[in-house]
């Protein structure tokens, strides 16, 4: 008896997967978009008003980040393989030509505006006026030394007043994303690496030294890795108004009674500030389509009308309002224009 | 004790009086030692106290919704009778807004207004029409869901004297939702769509009906395979097999596995049934394989405890009226066993509705509105729909995320409680 059953559950088994297979290979009636954390929350309001209000299926967004995006995108060409990749940063060279190896040669880039990453604090404290200089100095590992002359020594600041006396008297505590974010490669691009440049004489480095300080992170306890999750940021920034924390405008934008943004070099980061380009720190945001796949998934040109539209991701947009900060008229006419075109990707500049 | 006459006084001194001395010192150490039991306990109770008052706290305001009453005119204007599914629906909601408040000019302003209500009534309004064309032409009062920020600010949830710049309501929305309040057009509701909804962006619109039916193809996968693999297995190493090293060997290796971290597996279901076997990302097939594979240890090591449970004289019994080994098996044994078989199988399952890093591999970790209709459809489960919504910008997530935990939690004790009440009845004892 027993054996009876296993064998027919085997048998179900075996007839179950192989129909999975069959389904799997033949076709796949939804898009599947993955890639960055960062643009997950602005695709997925797109890919679900899409849904709704389209004879097609809602497509499936994972938020696998940006590289893992483009691995998983840049795999090859079918049904089994992603049709869109999401990027809070462009693709890289090795990424492009890894992509090119794989036979996924046909490549739309299509950039849907931009993100501010913001160092914020409770509204219990007052809000800081910091440089991008500053923040590097209270936050790498080592730092040019404070007694003067070109070379750097560890970290060797407590409190933001010992980095800049105009700062307050408090221990420097920061909350931010871990090495495998994107919000973090971009902060140490946008901050780090352009506060290091500021030294002539460690622009003047040599590429693997430069990284070295520009790149590293001090981890005596001043800047905690509060992982990926903002919310959790928020949370404890509101329990302690000591702590700052990095993470990206939306989290701002939704959190603006409890928490405040620091102003960086003198402009604060709002909405205008950083749509005009005015506020520092902000960043580009990505999706590349498989151009092959157009027409073979249903509903990708729908997705693609959809994503590039005025209501969607224009000033007035239904992306606005969750955070995401538009791209000036001609920008947006350009990439419009480039979809519609479906111009292809041919090589980075 | 009388060892000697030289230590007379000593004599006098009896067993029970030493006895007597240390007592009071060996009742104080009893004490002490029940007091540290009952203080783990206390410690325990209070962890968990705290954990159920937050969560139940953050998320019981979810089971309610905020609703506004609208007086919708269905206008023929915006319905083309022959492009129903496509007609702008949103204009509608919007037009309806501006005859409930004719005062409100300008643009800004006007977009103020439209951002009280969600996107969710013209989803509402489109599947009306769709339902019943006859009502194009009518006016009819409905109740239509308000915006998420709405729903924060009459739960409690914003702060409204940090000024107009920071909140996310400006003071003429405030005053409009204070108009609306007067006029008994918003009130909270029972929160149907948090019960009957897929996932979605808008949190007045999100539900967790996608997930939990991710979760039941997932684990109803998960089952039919390793209940029968998980009790022959069982069955076979204790009944049948021959204790050699390979048997030892074997066992070993499936106690190791039941200690093996679940990321693992999950690597495993990414290289074997993605890559090798070319099975569809995201699907509850893929999800239920990588499961079996992690309750499977589970289950054989607590199939196997039953079946030794079972005293060897039924079995002699058995053999001894001239059953075969497999009559014996099937008819005597493991009848007496599956009580316990069916609560290992019960826990493995509870242990696998919780979990999340497997099936982040395999792509179950995925923003997914439309409720899976099939193993192989694209599917999420109920602890990563925790995961996302926790992990989402937007405020009322908070609390969605304590209620979706709180149903977690409703199913994980329904499925233990099973296992207890099953235990009960038709366990034997010898």
């Amino acid at each position: 008896m027993v054996r009876k059953t296993v064998l027919v559950v085997a048998a179900l088994f075996v007839l179950v997967a192989s129909t999975g297979v069959v389904n799997a290979q033949s076709a796949r009636d939804y898009i599947s978009i993955v890639g960055s954390s960062t643009v997950y929350p602005f695709a997925t309001v797109v890919a679900e008003q899409f849904g709704k209000t389209t004879r097609y299926k809602t497509p499936k967004i994972e938020s696998t980040g940006s590289g893992g995006g483009f691995k998983l995108f840049c795999a090859g060409v079918g049904v089994e393989h992603p049709d869109i990749t999401n990027a809070s940063r462009r693709i890289k060279q090795s990424e492009f030509e890894t992509c090119q190896k794989n036979g996924v040669t046909e490549i739309v880039e299509v950039k849907i505006g931009y993100d501010g990453i913001v160092l914020a604090n409770s509204k219990k404290a007052k809000p800081i006026k910091i440089t991008r200089k500053d923040i590097f100095l209270a936050l790498a590992k080592n730092v040019p030394d404070p007694k003067g002359g070109e070379r750097v020594v560890p970290n060797p600041y407590r409190t933001w007043k010992d980095v800049n006396a105009s700062l307050p008297d408090v221990k420097i505590e920061v909350l931010g994303p871990p090495p495998t974010s994107g919000t973090r490669d971009a902060f140490v691009e946008l901050v780090m690496e352009e506060a290091a440049k500021s030294y002539p004489w460690i622009k003047a480095m040599d590429k693997k030294a430069f990284q070295a300080v520009a790149h590293t992170i001090r981890e005596d306890g001043a800047y905690i890795e509060a992982g990926e999750n903002d919310n959790l940021i928020v949370q404890k920034l509101e329990a302690n108004p000591k702590a700052f924390g990095i993470f990206g405008f939306s989290f701002l934008d939704q959190n603006g009674d409890k928490i405040q943004g620091s102003f960086v070099d003198g402009v604060q980061p709002t909405f205008e500030a950083i749509a005009s380009g005015e506020y520092p720190v902000s960043r580009p945001l990505f999706f590349y389509v498989k151009k092959v796949h157009i027409g073979v998934i249903p509903g990708m040109e729908g997705y693609l009308n959809e994503f590039t539209s005025e209501k969607t991701w224009g000033p007035d947009g239904y992306l606005a309002d969750k955070g995401l900060i538009p791209m000036p008229d001609a920008e947006r006419m350009k990439y419009r224009a480039d979809v519609n075109k479906l111009r292809v990707l041919t090589a980075l500049k | 004790m009388n060892n000697g006459d030289s230590k007379a006084h000593k004599v006098e001194r009896r067993t029970i009086d030493v006895v007597h001395q240390g007592l009071a010192k060996r009742y104080r150490a009893e004490r002490r030692f029940r007091l540290y039991g009952l203080s783990a306990i206390i410690i325990g109770l209070l962890c968990l106290a705290i954990l159920f008052i937050s969560i139940v706290g953050n998320g019981y305001k979810a089971f309610q919704q905020t609703y506004v009453e609208l007086e919708v005119f269905f206008d023929p204007a915006f319905l083309d009778q022959e492009n129903l599914s496509t007609a702008d629906y949103g204009g509608l909601v919007k037009s309806t807004l501006q005859t409930m408040f004719p005062e409100v000019k300008g643009r800004s302003d006007k977009r103020e207004l439209y951002k009280l209500i969600s996107p969710g009534a013209a989803f509402q309004l489109r599947a009306m029409v769709l339902k019943d064309p006859d009502i194009i032409g009518k006016s009819i009062s409905l109740w239509v869901p308000a915006d998420d920020d709405v729903d924060m600010l009459l739960k409690g949830h914003f702060k409204t004297d940090v000024g107009e710049s920071s909140g996310r309501l400006t003071d003429k929305q405030l005053a409009w939702i204070e108009q609306l309040q007067e006029q008994g057009r918003i009130k909270k509701k029972f929160n149907k769509v948090f019960f009957t909804a897929g996932d979605s962006r808008e949190p007045e619109l999100a539900g967790i009906w996608g997930a939990a039916v991710g979760s039941f193809y997932t684990l109803l996968v998960t089952l039919l395979l390793s209940f029968p693999i998980g009790v022959a297995a069982a069955i076979y190493l204790e009944e049948f097999a021959q204790k050699n090293r390979w048997t030892d060997l074997i066992e070993v290796n499936i106690n190791n596995l039941a200690a093996v971290p679940s990321i693992v597996f999950g690597l495993l279901g990414l290289a074997v049934f993605l890559n090798f076997f070319g099975f569809p990302r995201s699907a509850p097939l893929v999800g239920g394989l990588v499961l079996t594979l992690m309750t499977l240890p589970t289950i054989i090591i607590a199939s196997r405890a039953a079946l030794q449970s079972v005293p060897p004289s039924i079995r002699e019994g058995a053999l001894g009226v001239g059953a075969s080994k497999m009559q014996m098996v099937a008819h005597h044994v493991l009848p007496l066993a599956l009580p316990g078989m069916l609560t290992g199988t019960i826990i493995g399952m509870a242990r696998a509705l919780g979990e999340t890093a497997p099936l982040l591999m395999i792509g179950m970790v995925a923003f997914i509105v439309d409720i899976p209709r099939g193993i192989t459809d694209p599917a999420t489960v109920l602890p990563v729909q925790i995961y996302l919504w926790a992990d989402s910008p937007e405020r009322a997530f908070v609390e969605k995320t304590s209620a979706a935990i709180m149903i977690l939690l409703a199913f994980l004790l329904l499925m233990n409680g099973a296992a207890i009440i099953l235990r009960k009845k038709f366990e034997k004892r010898w």
